[in-house]
């Protein structure tokens, strides 16, 4: 399954592996900022509603 | 049909991109991942790159989202100056960070391609030093609203740093017409058939750009409610201090 890269396949994979990974930094720490934001706003809702 | 400056109501925005969200991701997942594995896996060899042929479906959608992102910034930006909307203020805050990662992204898998290519890591060459800059102007940008207090005057002085570095986007984008000395080929992509890449190599590379761009839109929406909710909650705190 694994295309014949020949002798630039360093080159080719890690272009990938290293773009993945920044995408994948990306998506995740704005996630985990979305669900930060999203409780601590929650918190102080309820917290005024008493 | 709803005016477009309903959005610039952050109540608005914020149901707008619950609604949205989910679908944009799902699509951004599967054009992107569709656009990469088609490259990868299903592409031939280009007869002068050889395989490194296959690093265009990462490095020309991440160079034209750099650049770009920046110029959507640029819009939210003087729609902030001249209309104070909050939320496009927020909004271009929001997709610095993603067009800084495109922007690392665009020179890290140029520099692999150009290793073996032109025999260099890197070159002075006008397109690549403007891209250099371009990513110090997202660093600046981030590091700027980070570093004032008051959210109004930090939109502001982004808002002008995002018109200077509009520059070096520009720059960016047509630096190899600009000078013609730098190693960096012409755009790969081209309404003129002679210098547009084949349709084998093309088709793909397009998908994988929508999936860029869907992405973007998706991680746009995403972190702009975040800022939305930071906002909200600095709010409700400032006047829980108040008593």
């Amino acid at each position: 399954m694994m295309p014949e890269l020949g002798k630039y396949a360093d080159a080719v994979l890690s272009s990938y592996i290293v773009s993945i990974i920044l995408l994948i930094v990306l998506v995740a720490m704005s996630l985990r900022a979305a669900t930060k934001a999203r409780a601590e706003l929650q918190k102080l809702e309820e917290r005024r509603r008493g | 049909m709803a005016s477009l400056w309903e959005y610039a109501n952050p109540v608005k925005f914020t149901r707008t991109a619950e609604k949205v969200l989910p679908w944009v991701s799902i699509l951004a997942t599967v054009t992107l991942v569709t656009g990469l594995v088609w490259g990868f896996f299903f592409t031939p060899d280009d007869y002068r790159q050889g395989s490194t042929v296959k690093i265009i479906y990462i490095h020309v959608p991440s160079a034209l989202m750099a650049i770009n992102v920046w110029f959507m910034m640029l819009v939210t930006s003087l729609v902030w100056l001249i209309r104070r909307h909050h939320v496009s203020a927020l909004a271009a805050k929001a997709a610095a960070p993603v067009g800084a990662i495109m922007t690392v992204i665009a020179l890290i898998t140029g520099a692999i391609w150009g290793q073996p290519m032109w025999g260099t890591w890197w070159e002075w060459d006008p397109r690549l030093t403007s891209f250099l800059i371009l990513f110090l102007f997202y660093l600046g940008y981030m590091a700027l609203w980070e570093a004032i207090d008051n959210p109004d005057t930090a939109a502001d002085l982004t808002a002008v740093l995002c018109i200077v570095g509009s520059v070096f986007a520009v720059l960016s984008r047509y630096a190899v017409n600009f000078w013609n000395q730098g190693l960096h080929q012409g755009a790969s992509l081209s309404l003129d058939k002679e210098e547009n890449v084949a349709d084998v190599f093309s088709t793909p590379l397009y998908i994988a750009m929508a999936g860029f761009v869907l992405l973007f839109i998706a991680l746009v929406f995403l972190r702009t409610r975040t800022e939305i909710y930071k906002r909200r909650a600095q709010a409700l705190l400032a006047r829980e201090r108040l008593g």
